[in-house]
């Protein structure tokens, strides 16, 4: 029998009264979360152990998950962080050298649930249609008005401060993780990383560009940071809604001019709010690996991977106008209360607001990840970027 | 960067006729192309020999050109067009080739023309091996260890630094062709000579064998301004060491894990910087070691290919079209995404799906040849199915091959009768790759072998291998059980993991029909899902749609009266092109006449399953089970069955049982001329010359007939396509092989004998009729006689040599069968001529091979017509509409004239006999045309790759049947200047006619002989004419030898007249090219001085007999 008739009967239920019926794998038990999907068509272990994903169930676009897999050397934290993982087929029988145990292994042991043999492109489209909406996964209430009814009592993401609950919890040094920085590249900057719920792939990329990167929880007080006089300063990814994360955009505005910033996703949030822009959530977000960002500095298009449902408005800065559906021909440039900023990267597909670099301060974020894990890896230029912003000429 | 305004006119060469390793994909790239620079704004000039092509239709380029693929043809058309750009990546290894070798010659430079896409030296990086190497090498990325050799004694000294065993691949070759593995010095050795022969510039690549790898591919697209994606990844389930284009494929690829899967697209990105391709795709294979994950690059193509346009189809991302648009200067985020219709086309399509591509063969063709499949292409056509699992799209492309019993895995006989053997042997069987090695797989994982055991002995990857054994284990749960006692789960599950409802029934011992009526009262029924380039992230404009078992169905509701034009399917030999190039037609004219014209196919290469193409595209298998559903969902007003050759047609009765109006000619009629009995009995009833013939069920009953009707007899089975199993039995002594072997190819049907009409002239009409009156496309007269196929030989427009007096003869033929089956649409007759009289061989109710030659010689849009009729236009409107021209005997004032070609695959299938006779064996066709008919006939023969020598060594080796008959062309070669040797037979009588001849040894007389001077290209074209049969005749030797060496080799006598005629005409200048736009515009003379009444050496050649 194939792998989609194991596995207990499982709901899958939308606040909008859809109720998706499948097979559980991974662990048994019922969750509730923001129901969001992905297109990468690989690099699930990646998308399990993102601690953005915190709070999320997190649907698949690509039909086999599991194929190849997991192993030690892919996680981008150290557990799985989505609250529940919706797909179409999950390999009962994965082939990879590199492999070590099956995706339903995985999920069962981080106690997180799992449902397969839905319809997930009709998911997806739902989602499109109805944008990212509260839901549940449950192997235990199978009656699918109770099951709606309870995910419409959930709370959702927006005013979500989600940061705490996944950052580190204590500093640490990021050799301890991903090795020493390499001295290839010349100097070997030491910096502060804020951990709002790091990829470690970052880790690895900052290190692999001469960064030798102390790791502080979210809430540290700027002075702290500042008293370790690093070159500069990293903001993370991490979950949640970002005009909700007030320690770290207070946190941004007590470094901004002091030392060289680098932001990405949540980090380049709340750089945006910092700088006294806004922020807002989209539709469905952006996740996946194939998403068309322009570097308006030079022209060059990368396909970067992404992972947001919020964004930062361009309009934030001049109230009442409507935010472009393209991206602009020239660089808009805005007024802060931090001098002159730049609206570097846009992206192609809708318009968004991808990337921004001040004039007056050093301080530059992206929206997408360079670091990719998983995607592709256009954008690894940014990490040289945050050595010169650091004053490596 | 916008589009490029110092260019206002493109040369676009396209890649000349359907051989293995360079299908329809090229005509689908090429039409994408030359349709979107013309919307541009730009003068497009198009080059291509093969008339079967949409591309080549009038409307498509401003100037087209039906000329040879050669540096010298392709000179001329530049030197008269003077166009400011070539775009050579469009156009396959071929289009490549001529590029390389015009800009190389200086032609280029000296017209001023630039080549766009892909410059000189990135193609020779790209494709001399050697080049390719230094060039990956100084880029960093990773090679298997090799090196290139131009002598055998370089390459042993590489081989022993690499270690066998080795692979040799000779450089600029077209599928793999000349490659091998070698394991020991001695097999090295003749393999390099081989190679170092076969390849264009003399060079092989000596390389480490990976024999057992992974294999993996990426489409690349680059623009000018260095933005570089990928836009699709493939994986092989066939390990390295089998050709991709013979390899099962999948995309996107299955068991990379993210890091390794970036990486490969950094290498692939880097490549294509590296060589240098400025602007357009590419494709890149690697090769993995399943081990340890080690990553090499094995070959990039700086031009589309077939992997790209099934790429394109896999992804619903217009590959060549972007690559023309790149060409011209922009940007790839200025260009939209058709699909989505908002976001661009700088992004990497993600798919919700799964895309299977399989490969079809033709090996029963050609009994002689090594079935296995190596690193030489031998597939002849593929299919793609999209599913939402592997399983689905898996099941889906077996039932697409139209391979009788294919999808029925385990049960498919081929495998069934290795179970009968040891395990041992099952085992071993596994590591041999045949078309059939997947029913082997489930065969082994039915008989209890474990996943891993089968993976490790196939080298198939363990992921692949266990999503077969879940296929297995459901099938199995289902034998024996009755239909009535499948519940809902059972079935919807079965349907998931795409087993037909042919393996259904097969496996309860009930009906396809029943299990389809138990579907639907369980209400399992597929719905239907869309291709969107985009994971569902945004809305998709295109009804671009694929089946599947799942809860929401995708299809929108249609404001216009749809029709379903039935595709053709695989590409096979009998069934190609010509077929799809019908299809197209019929949407094109269906949209412009006011209904959705509702596309079904599963051929990956073809214009019809391009999403531009109809107003709704399903990818789908044309079996009942697939055409049933899509008809379901879109509820037409009718469905066409005629234009896609055998394959829809067999559907007819199927679609109407269950209430779907056949458009056209009624299935009843289809019937009467499909089953020769019947179609006897109406030719009879009308008073229509038919030969003699019967219907055997057992060999004393051939004997009877044969007797009766008298020898040569043909003997053939019923209801094949392209003449399969067909053969001319000369005597009692050869009939009981060959009744049997006929009986094998149709087993439950009887064997039919006929009278075999010698020496008689073919005759093929392609007309449409509206059940009223008839329109005569053409009259088209063979070259060869009677008894080589009509796919195989060549034909002539306007008839040559037929008097106006047998043309009408001919017409009123047409007119009565048309009217006395109510033919409404296409229809194909062929006759032959033999002393003053004149016989009806077959009927085809339908579209024919010859259509689109037809067309492209006279101009009149048949297969539109043919449309238009089964909507309900009358011909007359038409003709009021200027569609039809007012003279009825239009096609016989033309003055030019116009010759098809067939291009045969002999060179691909060592040891194939390469004899012509009544079972079809080529892959493709050419045409020339030509004011001068000498010159149209040189052309084509030109261009099917029989290059004609204009002076050096002819070896003559005739039947006794054809002895007096050679005389006169043999004289004629001798003029010319040739050396003529022959062996001893045919000497005697040369010199006897006063003609100097050097005699040479046969084969049974010892060496040298003839066969050793083929070999070493002493001679530099073969005549031989066939007596007796079979391999190890002497016959047999040369006709083989030649094919290897390349040599061309002539086995009519009609053919060896022609072939003089045109080694003259080459001789003489020739006038400048003119385009088909031309010859078609040109007022027509009142008779065609092309038209002399017939010579004397046509019927002479009917004389003698070998018995
Ligand atoms: N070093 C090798 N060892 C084993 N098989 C190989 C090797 N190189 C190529 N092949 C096989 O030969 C096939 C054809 O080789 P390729 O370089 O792609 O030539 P072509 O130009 O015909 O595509 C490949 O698809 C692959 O399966
Ligand atoms: N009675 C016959 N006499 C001579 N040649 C024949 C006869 N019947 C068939 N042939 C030859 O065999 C070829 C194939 O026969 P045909 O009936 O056309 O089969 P198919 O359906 O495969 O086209 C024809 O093109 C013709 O050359
Ligand atoms: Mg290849
Ligand atoms: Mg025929």
């Amino acid at each position: 029998m194939s792998a989609r008739n194991t596995g207990p009967k499982t709901l899958l239920a939308l606040e909008d009264g859809a109720v998706y019926e499948g097979k559980g794998f991974g662990a048994p038990g019922e969750i509730f979360g923001e129901v969001v999907f992905n297109t990468a068509m690989s690099g699930y272990q990646e998308v399990l152990t993102d601690p953005s994903y915190a709070g999320q169930i997190v649907v698949m676009t690509y039909p086999h998950q599991g194929n190849y897999g997991t192993n030690r050397e892919d996680p981008e934290s150290e557990s799985v962080r989505v609250s529940g993982f919706a797909v179409r087929e999950a390999s009962r029988r994965p082939s990879s050298w590199r492999s070590e145990r099956t995706l339903s292994g995985e999920l069962e042991d981080a106690g997180v649930v799992g449902i397969q043999g839905i319809d997930t492109r009709s998911l997806t489209l739902r989602i499109r249609e109805r944008g990212a909406m509260r839901s549940g996964v449950s192997t235990e209430d199978l009656d699918p008005d109770s099951l709606v009814s309870r995910v419409q009592g959930t709370p959702g993401m927006e005013g979500a401060d989600l940061a705490k609950t996944v950052t580190a919890p204590e500093p640490y040094g990021a050799s301890e993780l991903v090795g020493p920085a390499s001295a290839e590249s010349g100097r070997v900057f030491k910096i502060a990383a804020v951990d709002f719920g790091m990829k470690r792939n970052i880790l690895r990329r900052l290190a692999a560009s001469g960064c030798e990167a102390t790791v502080y929880p979210a809430e540290t007080p700027a002075g702290e940071i500042l008293s370790g006089n690093p070159a500069g300063v990293f903001l993370s990814n991490g979950p949640g809604d970002p005009a909700a994360t007030k320690y770290g955009i207070n946190l941004s505005k007590e470094l901004l001019g002091k030392v060289p910033i680098f932001g990405i996703c949540l980090g380049h949030q709340l750089l945006g709010l910092a700088l006294g822009g806004t922020t807002y959530k989209l539709k469905f977000g952006h996740r996946g690996a194939n998403q068309p960002v322009k570097n308006l500095r030079g022209g060059r298009v990368e396909v970067t991977s992404h992972n947001h449902g919020f964004a930062v408005d361009p309009e934030g800065w001049a109230r009442g106008s409507t935010r472009p559906s393209s991206p602009p021909n020239e660089i808009p440039v805005i007024e802060t209360q931090f001098g002159a900023a730049e609206l570097t990267h846009w992206n192609l597909n809708d318009g968004t607001l991808e990337g921004l670099r001040c004039l007056d301060v050093p301080a530059f974020s992206v929206q997408y990840h360079p670091e990719a894990a998983p995607g592709p890896h256009d954008s690894r230029y940014l990490f040289e970027e945050f050595r010169k912003l650091m004053g490596d000429a | 960067m916008p589009k490029r305004t110092d260019i206002s006119s493109l040369l676009v060469i396209g890649s000349g006729p359907i051989v293995i390793g360079q299908a329809c994909e090229f005509d689908y790239s090429g039409t994408q192309a030359c349709r979107v620079l013309r919307r541009e704004g730009y003068r497009v000039v198009l080059v291509n020999s093969n008339p079967a092509t949409i591309m080549t239709d009038p409307e498509f380029a401003d100037a087209t050109y039906i000329e040879p693929l050669e540096p010298d043809s392709v000179k001329a058309v530049i030197e008269r067009e003077r166009p400011e750009a070539l775009l050579p990546t469009l156009g396959g290894q071929t289009g490549l080739n001529v590029a390389v070798a015009l800009a190389e010659s200086g032609v280029l430079e000296e017209n001023g023309v630039r080549l766009i896409g892909a410059g000189l030296e990135a193609i020779r990086r790209a494709e001399d091996r050697s080049g390719f190497q230094r060039t990956m090498a100084e880029a960093g990325l990773p090679l298997p260890r090799a090196g290139t050799a131009t002598s055998v004694e370089t390459a042993l000294r590489i081989a022993e630094e690499v270690g066998y065993p080795v692979i040799v691949r000779p450089s600029f070759m077209l599928g793999g062709g000349g490659s091998g593995f070698a394991h020991d010095p001695g097999s090295l050795e003749m393999l390099v000579r081989r190679s170092l022969l076969s390849s264009p510039v003399g060079e092989v690549l000596i390389e480490e064998s990976l024999e057992g790898w992974k294999e993996f591919e990426l489409e690349v697209m680059r623009d000018g301004a260095d933005n570089a994606v990928v836009i699709c990844s493939i994986e092989n389930v066939d390990p390295m060491g089998v050709h991709t284009g013979d390899s099962i494929t999948v995309a996107p690829s299955q068991t990379l894990t993210d890091r390794e899967y970036q990486q490969m697209r950094d290498y692939a990105l880097a490549c294509i910087r590296a060589i240098g391709v400025e602007t357009g795709g590419s494709n890149i294979q690697f090769a993995v070691n399943p081990a340890d994950g080690r990553t090499v690059l094995i070959e990039m193509n700086p031009r589309v290919s077939r992997s790209s346009a099934l790429a394109s189809k896999a992804t619903g991302f217009p590959i060549a079209k972007v690559a023309a648009l790149l060409a011209v200067g922009y940007r790839l985020d200025e260009i939209t995404n058709d699909i989505t219709g908002e976001t661009p086309a700088a992004f990497e399509p993600t798919l919700d799906y799964v895309v299977v591509k399989v490969p079809r063969f033709a090996f029963e063709k050609f009994p002689e040849a090594d079935t296995r499949l190596t690193t030489t292409m031998k597939s002849v056509g593929e299919v793609m199915a999209i599913g939402r699992t592997f399983k689905e799209a898996l099941g889906k492309a077996w039932r697409s091959l139209e391979r009788p019993g294919m999808d029925l895995g385990a049960d498919y006989a081929a495998a069934a009768t290795v179970s009968g053997s040891s395990d041992t042997s099952l085992i071993q069987g596994l590591a041999t790759a045949t078309e059939h090695r997947l029913q082997l797989v489930e065969r082994a994982l039915l008989e209890g072998h474990s996943v891993d055991v089968v993976a490790d002995a196939s080298k198939i990857d363990p992921w692949f291998v266990d999503q077969i054994s879940e296929v297995v284990a459901d099938a199995e749960a289902l034998r024996g059980k009755r239909l009535g006692d499948i519940d809902r789960d059972q079935m919807l599950e079965a349907k998931r993991l795409g087993i037909s409802d042919a393996r259904i029934a097969l496996l309860t011992g009930d009906e396809e029909p029943a299990v389809r009526r138990r579907r639907s009262k369980l209400g399992v029924q597929p719905v239907f899902k869309t291709v969107d380039t985009c994971g569902g992230e945004f809305p998709a404009r295109t009804p671009y749609h694929y089946s599947t078992y799942e809860e929401e169905t995708e299809v929108r509701s249609g404001e216009r009266p749809r029709v379903v034009i039935a595709g053709a399917g695989p590409n096979r030999i009998g069934q190609g092109i010509e077929f799809d190039y019908a299809c197209v037609h019929a949407a094109f004219a269906l949209h412009d006449a006011g209904y959705e014209a509702v596309m079904v196919n599963c051929n990956p290469e073809t214009v019809s399953t391009d999403y531009d193409t109809s107003d709704r595209l399903y990818f789908e298998p044309l079996t009942e089970e697939d055409v049933l559903a899509v008809c379901g969902a879109e509820q037409p007003i009718g469905v066409i069955v005629q234009l896609g050759g055998q394959t829809p047609l067999k559907l007819a009765h199927t679609l109407e049982e269950e209430g779907y109006r056949i458009l056209g000619t009624r299935p009843e009629a289809i019937d009467l001329a499909e089953d020769r009995g019947k179609f006897a009995t109406v030719l009879a009833e009308l008073g229509i010359p038919a030969p003699m013939h019967g219907e055997a069920r057992n060999l004393e009953e051939a004997g009877k007939i044969a007797a009766s009707v008298g020898f040569p007899v043909v003997v053939r089975p019923s209801y094949v396509l392209g003449g399969r199993a067909m053969e001319i039995v000369y005597g009692e002594d050869e009939l009981e092989q060959f009744v049997t072997t006929a009986a094998e190819a149709s087993p439950d049907h009887p064997v039919l004998i006929d009278r075999f009409l010698e020496g008689a002239i073919e005759v093929d009409v392609d007309a449409v009729s509206d059940g009223e009156e008839v329109v005569i496309g053409a009259v088209m007269e063979h070259i060869e006689e009677a008894g080589v196929h009509s796919g195989d030989s060549s034909c002539v427009i306007p008839p040559p040599t037929l008097s106006d007096s047998e043309l009408d003869v001919i017409e009123d033929i047409v007119w009565k069968l048309a009217k006395r089956l109510g033919v409404r649409g296409l229809l194909n007759l062929q006759l032959a001529v033999k002393d003053e009289r004149i016989w009806v061989l077959e009927m085809n109710p339908r579209a024919s091979r010859t259509v689109p030659f037809v067309s492209k010689a006279t101009g009149v849009p048949l297969a539109k017509i043919a449309t238009l009729v089964m909507i309900g236009r009358t011909l007359g409107d038409l003709r009021k509409e200027g569609m039809i021209p007012e003279d009825p005997a239009h096609y016989r004032h033309l003055s030019h004239v116009s010759v098809k070609a067939a291009v045969l695959p002999f060179g691909r299938f060592r040891g194939a006999d390469t004899v012509l006779g009544p079972e079809m064996k080529s892959t493709g066709e050419v045409m020339g045309v030509d004011t001068d008919s000498g010159f149209a006939l040189a052309k084509a023969l030109v261009s099917s790759g029989s290059s004609l020598p204009s002076s050096g060594n002819v070896f003559v080796s005739v039947s006794n049947r054809d002895k007096r008959a050679i005389l006169f062309p043999a004289k004629r070669l001798a003029d010319l200047g040739f050396r003529l040797l022959a062996t001893g037979g045919t000497a005697a009588v040369l010199s006897r006619a006063g003609i100097s001849v050097e005699p040479v040894a046969k084969v049974s007389e010892g060496e040298p002989n003839v066969v050793d001077l083929i070999r070493e290209r002493k001679v530099d074209l073969v005549i031989n004419t066939p007596y007796g049969r079979g391999p190890r005749t002497d016959g047999y030797y040369i006709r083989t030898a030649a094919a290897t060496a390349g040599i061309p080799c002539v086995t009519t006598l009609p053919g060896v007249m022609a072939s003089v005629r045109g080694i003259e005409a080459l001789r003489g200048d020739a006038s400048p090219p003119r385009s088909i736009q031309e010859y078609l515009s040109v007022p027509r003379n009142g008779r065609s001085e092309n038209r002399t009444d017939r010579s004397p050496s046509r019927t002479a050649s009917s004389a003698g007999g070998e018995k």
